[in-house]
């Protein structure tokens, strides 16, 4: 392998798996705050790219991306109020069933919006075959676009649980629910917001990562069970970790493709997942000994 | 030797030392209780004896071979079983089908055997079900069996468990915190349970908060605090240890 | 106490003879094809049944063993061994000998020459049994959502190797499956001559496996794995091998999918790649899920109702969409199913009254 090809996987595989990060941080946000893994997860994103899009038609980029977005964190809110908040202590296997029905329903939903057609966002500058050189690779820009933005977003957000009040009373809510209620802090508010959250930052990487991968109606799936993966990989609830689980991730997915054929690439995401889980179900970066305390 | 017996038994959960090398042994015949206050670490050398935490290091026997590193369900394959502190029983399931369960290890019928209805497993069945109707006669719950157990009143639940782990025929009954929950009544209820339990030739270990219950059926007595043994003795002189009065009062005062 | 245990089922034996009799009066009998397929799909929802519904363990991956009883019979009854006969291979010469290969014609009147599909069915069900151990040993170690996620990637893995071999026929599946006499006379196909005496095979197969599920449940073992479905902890203590348990469970479900895709494939006549996809194994969940988990009744009802509406195209374009809302009903309104026991204790009696 030239080095060449090999820094063009390497930023393949770093932009897959910043998606994946996305995902993965999305499946913590919630899990947090609610000890749920909302399997609906991938479908943001796949909502996030198809909204803009439509909404490109008639709007200019940047706006149709803010757009897509918002209406995004909306349907994620609207959801968490109409199914999850008025359950009272609902069992995991309850959760799972409620949020795979949803997950079906958004898919099923896009399909009769948007039809079964591929479709994507143009690149946000140049086309698909301009490209920049970076170290002697050729890189298409949105491949720094993507970069850029994800990781922006999560430095945000990191900032945003450090520093503002309602991060904080997040953090609350995830370290202890029952002391931030009598804290004052209202738990139920807490998590329609990380509803929000997630489905935004899904949205968001739904948008920059549309150009590449292009959206169809069902690629949020694939990309659930691979933000779980990453997730997981980085300890459920590791938001930080999930960063670094899942660039690993997509630089594995990415250099495999030399080795085995594309139609098995999603196989080998989802063997890693299966031997994570019955080797180190706490992650590769989490203690075995914070990991016994979660309910799984 | 003797039936059960407790080596040098140390558990460490991060810094805490919840259970610092305490030995002891329960003689075959008797009813033996270890008692102390909250957070003495009963509740934990119940959990290492029944195999559900493992021990950092020491070792357990039971008729001389030894225990420690099994699981809870070949602990139970060997004869011993228990209850539950804050009672166990199976939703769902009448107070009969809940004792039923406890033949478990005494009984065979496997997956083919019982899709396929075979002769010997609808007899195994059959004998299942006449003894666990006569552990709930022993323990004076038989106009019970067909009710569902978890709508029973706390003290008769209580009882059931006690039929569900009898009808195993073990050796050794292991009873976690018999009496919580229970008021003075149903406390002198179950003491005199434990006794008859021990007339069938059932050895007895109980943990306990309870000093009433403890002193009044006990042979021996295990004190423990803050996870060590400080005293091992027969009621009368357990009463009279300075020791112990000092911890049992040390705590009520504080 | 037999002759009740036996009457619910000798009644639903009655209505299943009276249905073919109405088709046959009505001339509607091209209604038996789906009824068939139902049959099939219930098999497996009732297998389905004991793992959620008793064992209290979910899985998302049913429709995988269904494929692997399904592709692995399909593959060893259309793969032409011919040539390899023709080079003088010794194992082959071997099975032939034996009777273990049966010859057809192909479409062109050439004799080609495949494994006789009995082989094929006890070499599916061994292939199944084995994969199912090899995934259940590390799989029912994990609880909830890790559970869930496995089972699920079990049965993508299984999709995609499907979708992405060759020698499963990639997107297009395998065709021109033979048919599988079972007996002199009997042969599961969809020969049009076949149909009536197909539903009945079905029926029969389902009806058995339904008997030998309910005997389970009402034995020993299956007081074993309500009891671990209602503490673990306690189960274990009472020397459940709570694991053991639950994998032979496991095994047990992954058989009665895999013989639904086996027996379904032969007279369907082929397997395609969507039998292994995740909606399939969803809507098998969901069916169990508004039977009412723990009831055999219910998702054999649900099961015979649902999968019949579905492929008679009756929910259109919206045939995964209605799982899905279902699913959601169910689980937010009446998390006991549809089907509470109240209304089926009439059979629960009759059923335990010894």
């Amino acid at each position: 392998m030239t080095s060449q090809l090999f820094l063009q996987y390497l930023f393949a595989g770093i932009t897959y798996g910043i998606i994946y990060a996305i995902v993965a941080i999305g499946f913590n946000i919630i899990y947090n705050t609610t000890g749920i893994i909302n399997f609906a997860q991938g479908e943001f994103v796949m909502l996030g790219g198809m909204i803009a899009i439509s909404l490109h038609a008639i709007l200019p980029l940047p706006l149709a991306i803010g757009l897509a977005v918002i209406s995004t964190m909306l349907i994620g809110a609207l959801i968490e109020i109409l199914f999850i908040r008025w359950l009272r202590s609902p069992s995991v296997l309850r959760m799972i069933i409620i949020t795979i029905g949803l997950s079906i329903l958004i898919r099923e939903a896009a399909l009769h919006i948007w039809g079964e057609n591929v479709r994507s966002l143009p690149y946000f500058n140049g086309n698909e075959i301009s490209s920049i050189q970076l170290l002697g690779a050729n890189i298409s820009p949105q491949v720094l676009w993507v970069i850029g933005i994800c990781s922006i977003m999560v430095m945000l957000l990191s900032l945003f649980f450090k520093f503002t009040s309602l991060g904080q009373e997040m953090r609350a809510c995830a370290a202890n629910r029952l002391a931030a209620t009598l804290c004052g802090i209202s738990t139920k508010n807490m998590v329609t917001f990380s509803f929000m959250l997630s489905a935004g930052i899904g949205a968001l990487a739904g948008c920059v990562v549309s150009p590449i991968t292009y959206t169809q109606y069902d690629s949020g799936t694939a990309l659930a069970i691979k933000g779980f993966t990453v997730a997981v990989l980085g300890g459920l609830g590791n938001s930080l970790a999930a960063v670094l689980a899942g660039i690993l991730l997509g630089v594995i997915e990415s250099f495999s493709i030399s080795v085995v054929p594309l139609a098995f690439q999603d196989a080998i995401s989802i063997g890693i997942l299966l031997i994570i889980l019955f080797v180190r179900p706490h992650g590769l970066f989490g203690s075995r000994e914070a990991a016994g305390l979660k309910e799984f | 030797m003797s039936l059960l017996d407790i080596k040098d038994v140390k558990k460490q959960f991060g810094g805490l030392q919840a259970v610092s090398e305490v030995s002891f042994a329960v003689e075959k015949g008797m009813i033996k209780a270890v008692i102390g206050p909250n957070g003495a670490g009963k509740t934990t050398l119940f959990n290492l004896i029944s195999g559900n935490l493992p021990l950092t290091s020491g070792a357990i026997f039971f008729e001389d071979k030894p225990i420690h590193g099994l699981q809870p369900y070949q602990i139970a394959q060997r004869g011993i079983s228990r209850t539950f502190q804050n009672i166990k029983l199976f939703p769902g399931m009448t107070a009969v089908e809940n004792v039923m369960i406890g033949r478990h290890t005494r009984s065979r019928a496997g997956f083919l055997a019982g899709m396929f209805h075979l002769p010997a497993a609808r007899r195994e069945e059959r004998e299942i079900r006449e003894k666990s109707l006569a552990l709930l006669e022993l323990l004076e719950i038989s106009q019970f069996a067909d009710v569902e157990a978890t709508s029973l009143a706390f003290g008769q639940q209580r009882a059931v468990e006690f039929a569900r782990a009898l009808a195993s025929e073990p050796t050794i009954l292991l009873l976690d915190e018999p009496a919580a929950g229970l008021n003075i009544y149903e406390t002198a209820e179950i003491a005199r349970l434990i006794t008859k339990i021990r007339d069938q030739g059932i050895t007895v270990l109980l943990v306990e908060h309870d000093m009433s219950l403890v002193m009044d059926i006990s042979d021996e007595i295990v004190v423990l605090s803050f996870g060590q043994k400080i005293a091992e003795d027969v009621p009368g002189a357990i009463q009279q240890n300075q020791e112990v009065i000092q911890i049992y009062l040390g705590t009520a005062d504080a | 106490m037999k002759a009740r245990k036996f009457f619910p089922i000798l009644l639903l034996l009655l209505v299943l003879i009276v249905v073919q009799q109405l088709t046959r009066l009505t001339g509607t009998a091209y209604y038996l094809t789906q009824m068939t397929m139902t049959a099939y799909y219930a098999l497996l929802v009732i297998g389905l049944c004991l793992v959620m519904g008793y064992a209290g363990q979910i899985s998302l991956g049913h429709a995988g063993f269904f494929a692997i009883g399904g592709y692995t019979s399909a593959v060893l009854t259309t793969f032409d061994l011919t040539p390899l006969l023709d080079k003088g291979n010794s194992a082959i010469g071997f099975l032939t000998t034996n009777g273990l290969l049966a010859e057809r014609q192909s479409l062109y009147g050439e004799s080609l020459l495949s494994v006789n599909p009995w082989l094929a069915c006890v070499a599916a069900l061994l292939l199944t049994i084995i994969i199912a151990f090899c995934i259940g040993i590390p799989v029912l170690k994990l609880k909830g959502h890790y559970l869930a996620m496995a089972t699920l990637g079990f049965g993508i893995i299984i999709y995609r190797v499907a979708l992405a071999t060759e020698i499963f026929g990639g997107a297009d599946g395998i065709s021109a499956v033979p048919g599988f006499p079972l007996l002199p006379g009997i042969v599961v196909s969809g020969d049009f001559s076949n149909r009536v005496q197909n539903y009945y095979i079905a029926c029969c197969l389902l009806l058995l496996g339904f008997l030998l599920l309910q005997n389970l449940i009402d034995s020993r073992v299956g007081r074993a794995l309500r009891a671990i479905h209602g503490s673990e902890e306690a189960a274990n203590a009472m020397g459940v091998n709570t694991a053991r348990y639950k994998l032979y469970t496991f095994v047990v479900s992954a058989v009665f999918a895999a013989l639904a895709g086996i027996f379904l494939t032969h007279y369907n006549g082929g397997i395609g790649p969507s039998e292994a996809g995740i909606m399939k194994s969803v809507r098998y969940v969901a069916i169990v899920a508004i039977g009412g988990m723990a009831n055999l009744w219910g998702a054999l009802t649900m099961a015979a109702v649902l999968n019949f509406l579905s492929l008679r195209g009756m929910f259109g374009s919206y045939d995964d969409a209605v799982f899905g809302v279902i699913l959601i009903i169910i689980m937010l309104f009446a998390p006991q199913g549809l089907l509470r026991r109240q209304v089926w204790q009439f059979f629960k009696k009759s059923g335990s009254d010894n």
